[in-house]
């Protein structure tokens, strides 16, 4: 402490030292997105960009839009009458929000697994092999690959290599939602949005699962909705909080778990809401 | 600020800033008496000084412990984290304070009965009155979150640094004058080099003060004026090589 401060030195600068906070391109970019439920206005005018093959946490209490986003992500609003989305999400620079684009298509390159494990009453193997099927037609041999490596980067292959043609309904919910996850992968998608995915499981298939997201941005854009602020600080690069429809602040992780620039990102992550 | 939806949770981050502050009162209280003593040469003021030391290492474990206890319990984030890490810290600047203050007077039990040459303990008395100031006023700082007043006694180091190099040419030169003085000097060389210490450890508490309301590090230079490393003063009359 004695010695010089280096007058180049601050927080923000030693953070943005960090590689994975490294500069990265947009893989979704949200312009003037209006969300509305009928008559609620859920979503007010978002502004947002997220970069690719980075994990970005969405965080905020119940009801601030967070959810909204993400549904808005891969168009799930689109089976609901009433609910319209105004403004743009570009998807590698294509609109998602127009009619234009089939949302079957949108979901193929942008995979969801929810906060209830959702396996298909089927094996495990099925559970994987079904969505391929939809949009591939490939051999035996080649589905076997698919699926083994999917569970390999799941990580739950080693539990279920000698299991793969028994229900998947038998598993741990931890194992389940792990096998969500490569079921989700499995259709090779370019971003998987996590809607709170751990919050129904024990603290050792929390950390699994926490671990498996460190691994997937390698390959994956991975957006994360979280009501643990810990799990957002721990795997989340960028972390974004909302309030009440509106994007209050977003910056590296870093930045807002230690010096978050809004009196209200503060009073939030801080437990401290008045 | 608002408070925590879990009171608990603010009474225990008040309970941590609390003994800082009672922690810093105490070491300020051990500084100020072993100045005193030397001063004075009050050799039982420096025997309590010695002792009551304890005293400041036993809340500045308790600080820590406490600090602990809450990051495991509550995992404090942004602003809060930073005031457990800033007790963390400022205590153990304080502690430091303390051992110094120990020292000096320990030092005065050293130097019981010997000659005292009242201008030089007049220097370090002087001085020990700006770092005194400094070390109230970065108190009342980090009593008051108040990173204005850190800065104001983060610039003013360099002050008693300037002090502190004269004061040590002046030694040197006693020394050289008379050898019997030496061993009182060099005493009051170590006095004036701690005093000069607390002035350090003060300035680190105002940066650590800042840190904790501003989140970030003070983006200056540190000012520095301690050329004593670098000071020599040359034997009368010895050839120059």
């Amino acid at each position: 402490m004695t010695s010089a401060v280096d007058p180049n030195l601050s927080v923000a600068a030693a953070v943005s030292a960090r590689p994975d906070a490294a500069p990265a391109p947009t893989k979704i970019k949200v312009e003037n997105l209006n969300f509305y439920y009928g008559q609620n206005h859920a979503l007010k005018n978002i502004n947002f960009e997220i970069p690719e093959k980075r994990v970005t946490a969405m965080i905020g209490p119940s009801g601030c839009g967070k959810s909204t986003l993400l549904r808005v992500f891969n168009r799930m609003f689109d089976l609901y009458p009433g609910q319209r989305a105004e403004g743009s999400v570009l998807f590698d620079g294509v609109n998602i929000v127009g009619k234009e684009l089939d949302p079957t298509i949108i979901r193929t390159r942008i995979g969801m697994v929810f906060q209830k494990p959702t396996p298909f009453p089927m094996s495990i193997y099925d559970n994987i092999a079904f969505g391929v099927r939809l949009h591939e037609s490939l051999s035996k041999s080649k589905m076997d690959e698919r699926v083994e490596s999917c569970l390999r980067k799941a990580a739950i292959w080693e539990e279920t290599k000698d299991r793969l043609h028994t229900s998947a309904l038998g598993m741990s919910g931890g194992q389940q939602q792990r096998l969500c996850i490569a079921r989700t992968i499995a259709v090779q998608p370019e971003v998987i949005l996590l809607d709170e995915p751990t919050s129904a499981l024990d603290p050792i298939s929390t950390s699994k699962i926490e671990d498996l997201i460190d691994e997937l941005k390698q390959d994956f854009t991975i957006i994360i909705v979280t009501h643990n602020m810990q799990q957002a600080a721990r795997c989340a690069d960028y972390t974004a909080f909302f309030y009440l429809g509106e994007l209050v602040e977003v910056a590296p992780s870093d930045v807002i778990f230690t010096n978050p620039k809004q009196i209200k990102t503060r009073d939030y992550i801080t437990g401290r809401f008045g | 600020m608002h408070d925590h939806i879990v009171s608990a949770f603010d009474i225990e981050l008040k309970e941590v800033g609390r003994k800082v502050v009672e922690m810093g009162g105490q070491a300020e209280r051990l500084v100020i008496d072993s100045v005193s003593a030397l001063i004075r040469r009050d050799t039982a003021l420096a025997q309590r000084v010695i002792l009551l030391d304890a005293t400041v290492d036993q809340i500045h474990r308790e600080i820590e412990e406490k600090s602990i206890l809450v990051i495991a319990k509550r995992q404090p984030v942004a602003s809060d984290l930073r005031e457990l890490v800033a007790a963390i810290r400022i205590a153990s600047d304080l502690e430091r304070i303390g051992d110094l203050a120990k020292n000096v007077g320990k030092r005065v039990l050293a130097i019981e009965g010997e000659y005292h040459p009242q201008k030089l303990v007049r220097g370090v008395e002087h001085m020990s009155e700006l770092v005194l100031e400094q070390l109230k006023m970065v108190l009342d700082a980090y009593a008051g979150k108040d990173p204005a007043k850190a800065i104001d006694v983060w610039r003013q180091d360099s002050g008693v640094d300037t002090m502190y190099t004269s004061l040590f040419r002046e030694l040197l030169t006693y020394m050289m004058e008379d050898p019997r003085n030496i061993s009182v000097c060099t005493h009051l060389l170590f006095c004036a080099k701690n005093i000069e210490r607390i002035g350090d450890h003060a300035t680190n508490i105002a940066e650590t003060v800042f840190y904790m309301v501003e989140g970030q590090i003070i983006s200056d230079e540190r000012p520095k004026a301690d050329a004593s490393s670098e000071t020599s003063v040359a034997f009368p009359g010895a050839a120059q090589g």
